[in-house]
């Protein structure tokens, strides 16, 4: 018989990044690195790197609240282009 | 090097289908960030249960099972003491069910679970309504809010009952940990998450998280209003342990305006509504005060005499 549940972890395979009508943009030389986008998203697809905060595109739905939530305002939410 | 706590170590993985914003899935990162590997998860019905396991996929990488609306902590009970009586005395056994399976609908069960003292910890998210069917109001949908059960017309101005003390209930079981917090609040949030783990026995955590299309909110706002709701004293971070309660913050009021506007389940509201509103609030978080300071001395009187 067949699990009744999907394999741990397997929604990684839905990429829900179409939903999104924006994106945020990350104005890298300003970030200060603090994390606040990453601890507030609810798609865990926001990361701080070496670089600064990147999205990661395939997730990311655009809700707008890393941009909302980040203390420097270096994350701009744009329209995305269809 | 990133910091530790912005190391990708999810187990709340993305793709899930969650709302754009959705104050639930940032909560249930920092949960299960909490939890850890070692964490068996039983969830009711519910948005949880739609966005995360939509068969064949899952957004857990712990074992996970959904069960009826209803049944959530008998579920969980009974994985615990199978777990115990073969030996394993670690693995964790959490419950992550909806205010309507919490509140209402799974209510007579879950206070059975805490009243037997099974070693399970209970975390209720609380959106104040029933969201995944289209946003029916349950016992924590708060005083006056709209919801398609709760209209607003002429005589009937939104729910007409306050908000039922779920947090108070299950401290009166005697659950020697209990504690409030928000998605927001992600410091509070992981460090009452770790405490209650570790309690042998039965443990509960009531967490305020906004639900975009049920309070009729902007998404890039979704954790904004969970700290006005902290910082206006409508949902109070607290712990109550062994029955002595204890403010977790004690911000500065904000008029609870700031956290009522923009929330259209709450556009009706007049002035005189706010007002109301605001006096039951005070009411409220004097009451929490006053309980603070009879615990606290009620406590340390009893530590002194032993
Ligand atoms: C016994 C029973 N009654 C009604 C339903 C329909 N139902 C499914 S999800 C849901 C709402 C759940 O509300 P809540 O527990 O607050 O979780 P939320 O959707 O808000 O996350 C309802 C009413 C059901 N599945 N089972
Ligand atoms: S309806 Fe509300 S709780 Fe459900 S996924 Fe959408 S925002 Fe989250
Ligand atoms: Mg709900």
């Amino acid at each position: 018989m067949k699990p009744a549940n999907g394999k741990p972890g397997t929604s990684m395979e839905n990429k829900t990044g179409n939903w999104r009508s924006e994106r945020p943009e990350v104005d890298q030389s300003k970030c200060i690195k603090c994390g606040q986008c990453q601890l507030n998203c609810p798609d865990g697809c926001i990361f701080v790197t070496e670089k600064g905060a990147e999205p990661n595109y395939d997730y990311c739905k655009g809700c707008g609240i890393c941009a909302n939530v980040c203390p420097v305002k270096c994350i701009k939410m744009v329209p995305e282009e269809k | 090097m990133v910091k530790p706590e912005l190391e990708n170590k999810e187990l709340f993985k993305s793709g899930h289908t969650a709302c754009a914003g959705c104050g639930v899935a940032v909560g249930l990162r920092h949960i299960m960030r909490a939890l850890g590997k070692d964490t068996i998860v039983v969830n009711a019905t519910g948005c949880t249960e739609i966005f995360t396991s939509a068969y064949p996929k899952s957004a857990w990488a712990v074992p996970y099972i959904h069960c009826v609306f209803e049944n959530s902590a008998p579920v969980a009970a009974g994985i615990s003491e199978a777990l115990r009586a073969m030996g394993n005395d670690h693995t964790k056994v959490v419950v992550i069910s909806g205010d309507g399976a919490s509140y209402d609908i799974g209510f007579g069960h879950m206070s059975g679970m805490f009243e037997r003292g099974h070693d399970v910890l209970y975390i209720c998210y609380d959106n104040e309504a029933y969201m995944n069917t289209g946003v029916q109001r349950s016992g924590a949908t708060p005083w006056k809010a709209h919801t398609t059960t709760s209209q607003v017309g002429k005589q009937i101005r939104g729910k007409m009952q306050f908000k039922k003390p779920l947090t108070e209930i299950v401290a009166a079981h005697n659950v020697p940990y209990v504690a409030t917090s928000t998605s927001a609040h992600y410091a509070d949030l992981q460090q009452k998450v770790q405490k209650a783990k570790e309690i042998k026995g039965p443990s509960f955590l009531n967490v305020l998280m906004t639900c975009v299309p049920g309070w009729g909110t902007t998404p890039s706002l979704s954790m904004q209003y969970l700290k006005d709701a902290v910082d206006t004293h409508v949902w109070p971070l607290m712990e109550i342990e062994n029955g002595f309660s204890k403010l977790s913050m004690k911000p500065e009021k904000k008029p609870v305006e700031a956290y009522l506007k923009g929330q259209k389940r709450f556009r009706h509201l007049t002035e005189e509504d706010i007002a109301e509103i605001q006096e039951m609030i005070d009411e409220r978080w004097d009451h929490w005060v006053w309980k603070e300071k009879v615990d606290q001395e009620r406590k340390a009187g009893l530590e002194a005499s032993e």
